[in-house]
């Protein structure tokens, strides 16, 4: 076995030595060590459903409770008949109608003509309604009031039960009405 | 069926919002040419006395009349604009002493005879709003914190720093927790880059809606950023093998939330917590804010906290129902981000009026999601002949470029339009071209991404005004 004499492997460490400490002046480090380990708990508390429903909670929801959470929690700003209310200090959407409008003068944009996942309708809600009480609702109460809206837009039968194994594959009528952008549009180059 | 009257849709909602934005903005002009009445300077341009001012001391008939222009203001009659503080006007400040150093505490405050500000578009909600920057007064290519637009989704957050982490996580290798202290021990970069709300001149589409280049297209600024590379992020915690795509969310009540390609947030992303050399303003998104260089400024999450990497999009509400562009034929435009070349004269613009023939130095700006403004070009006959403008050094890319023209006004009616093209090669369009692109699908066609040229008409007594050329 080849064994280096002292000298010489001294001389190398050094070398390496200095080489290290010259290319740590150099750029920055790609792992830092900067920032903490998120524990499962920490993470668990957040949430955003895509399509796929991957990430929705236990529990369930019917149009009938849905009903009720809607009269309680929703009807003040988007209407009793769900058409929303567009005057000052309200401003709600309009949630049902306008299938079949998208290409006429007068396209009406609601969740029954133009939303394309029904997923979005739970993460949003349970985002971000109601407006002034955000994040308030159980997930029960989540699932019933999506029951209850797509209920009323005609997508779902007035009886339904809502989960996470139920609420992805709701066929939503405008599932097919989006395309990608493609901008820069080449009829500017004509 | 239900009976279609009862029922509200986007666009009555729109068109109510705009019906009171017409009617403030009314009230707004009004009082201002009630101010400059006051200041006994009628025959002048509104609505910047000071401008006026300068002008008239600038050019050679009016030059006499400019020192009773300028009319005393006395502290107790007036109050202050927001962000000054009222003091009693000398009439001579050469013969008294001025107000104490460090009496402001520490931190300035503007003239107290500068009044611009931000004026919110009346949606229904003050929760769900949005406020539009006055451009009519810009100078350069900087806007003032104070003056930057804002949208929001449900209100702003007060967010105690200490408190605030952002989360990586999801297809990573690494899930990580940074602390904002954290965030700033990493390497940091400073950029300049405009954001404009992509729905920015959203009422323009059918006719000439608003007055003022507030109302057209307020809905553009331009900072310094600074803050770390979301490519320095993605190497501490380790990007796993089909990441394509992440999801960017904010801590206020919205819980805003935006899906954005892997790619781009690799390209130029930044994690920002300083705006023009301080901490971000609470409405700008402190402590942390996305900025994703020349994409539509709903995607430049607020109020960060959480980036979760996946494989596919989320398909939030903010990228399926709103922030999407519906076409005439019925079908919408998804993920629809860059903001394309574009281009407005600030001065003279809508409601300004010119004291008379002579010069004018014609300005605005021009910018670009996709690169460097490479020219910008100036019309004064509606786009029959176009002519270079000069651009003010440096010329960023995807950074608002200020252009300057100078123009003798002959006294005739006149249309005045700017066209930037961008360093691709892209000119910005007549809003024509769009509509035969696009079509128009209701009352505001397809509300997003109208980045078509803007004409001023200059009529014979030199008032200006919005329209379609």
């Amino acid at each position: 076995m080849y064994t280096p004499r002292p000298i010489f492997a001294l001389a190398a460490m050094l070398a390496l030595t200095l080489n290290l400490a010259v290319r740590a002046q150099q750029g920055h480090p790609t792992r830092l060590n900067i920032g903490t380990t998120p524990s499962p708990q920490e993470l668990a508390r957040f949430f955003a459903i895509p399509p796929d429903g991957r990430g929705l909670p236990l529990g369930k929801g019917t149009y009938a409770a849905g009903q009720k959470v809607y009269a309680e929690t929703c009807a003040a700003c988007h209407g009793d008949k769900l058409q929303g209310i567009p005057t000052a200090g309200v401003g709600g959407d309009r949630l049902i109608g306008g299938r079949g409008t998208l290409a006429s003068e007068a396209p009406v944009r609601t969740v029954e003509s133009y939303w394309p996942y029904a997923t979005t309708l739970f993460d949003y809600v349970k985002r971000a309604m109601p407006l002034t009480a955000p994040g308030s609702l159980s997930d029960e109460q989540v699932y019933s009031v999506v029951a209850f809206i797509l209920g009323e837009a005609n997508i779902l039968p007035k009886n339904s039960t809502l989960d996470a194994g139920s609420l992805p594959p709701v066929a939503m009528p405008n599932r097919d009405g989006f395309v990608p952008d493609p901008r820069p549009e080449i009829e500017l180059y004509r | 069926m239900q009976d279609r009257q009862s029922f509200a849709d986007d666009d009555e909602k729109t068109k109510c919002c705009i019906a009171a934005m017409i009617e403030a903005e009314r009230v707004i002009l009004a009082r201002r040419r009630a101010e400059l009445e006051d200041c006994a300077c009628k025959s002048g341009m509104f609505p910047d006395p000071g401008r006026r001012r300068a002008l008239f001391a600038a050019g050679t008939a009016l030059a006499a009349g400019v020192g009773s222009a300028l009319a005393p203001a006395r502290a107790g009659e007036r109050k202050a604009p927001p962000g000054a503080v009222l003091r009693d006007v000398p009439d001579d400040p050469t013969r008294v002493p001025g107000t104490p150093v460090a009496d402001d505490g520490g931190y300035g405050t503007r003239s107290q005879f500068e009044t611009e500000v931000r004026q919110r578009f009346p949606t229904p909600t003050t929760i769900s709003s949005w406020t539009m920057t006055p451009l009519d007064k810009s100078e350069g290519v900087i806007t003032p914190s104070g003056l930057h637009f804002e949208r929001h989704h449900g209100g702003i957050p007060t967010i105690d720093p200490a408190r605030h982490f952002l989360l990586v996580h999801g297809m990573v290798e690494r899930p990580r927790k940074f602390s904002m202290a954290d965030i700033r021990r990493l390497p940091s970069v400073s950029r300049l880059h405009f954001i404009e709300c992509s729905g920015n001149g959203l009422t323009e589409w059918r006719k000439p809606t608003l007055k003022t280049v507030q109302g057209t297209h307020g809905l553009l600024s331009t900072s310094e950023w600074t803050g770390v590379q979301f490519s320095a992020i993605a190497r501490q915690v380790g990007l796993r093998e089909g990441a394509a795509w992440a999801l960017a969310e904010g801590a206020d009540a919205a819980v805003m939330t935006r899906s954005i390609p892997l790619e781009k947030l690799l390209t130029d992303a930044i994690v920002a917590y300083a705006q023009n050399g301080e901490a971000l303003r609470p409405e700008q998104g402190y402590p942390l804010r996305l900025i994703l260089p020349g994409w539509e400024g709903n995607t430049h999450i607020k109020w960060l906290r959480r980036i979760e990497l996946s494989d596919k999009p989320f398909m939030t509400r903010e990228e399926t129902s709103k922030y999407t562009d519906l076409l005439g034929n019925g079908k919408a435009r998804q993920f629809s981000f860059t903001m394309e070349a574009k281009s407005v004269i600030t001065f003279p613009s809508g409601e300004m009026k010119l004291p008379g023939p002579g010069f004018y130095e014609v300005t605005g700006l021009a910018w670009s999601g996709r690169g460097r403004i490479a020219r910008v070009e100036i019309s004064a006959d509606g786009g029959n002949s176009w002519q270079l403008a000069a651009l003010q050094d440096p010329v960023l890319p995807v950074c608002t470029a200020r252009f300057r023209f100078p123009w003798f006004w002959n006294g005739q009616p006149a249309v005045l339009q700017s066209r930037a093209t961008d360093e691709t090669g892209y000119e910005q369009p007549t809003l024509k071209q769009l509509i035969a692109i696009r079509g128009l699908a209701g009352p505001f066609g397809s509300v997003y991404h109208l980045n078509a040229i803007q004409s001023w008409a200059i009529a014979g007594d030199g008032s200006v005004s919005n329209v379609h050329a």
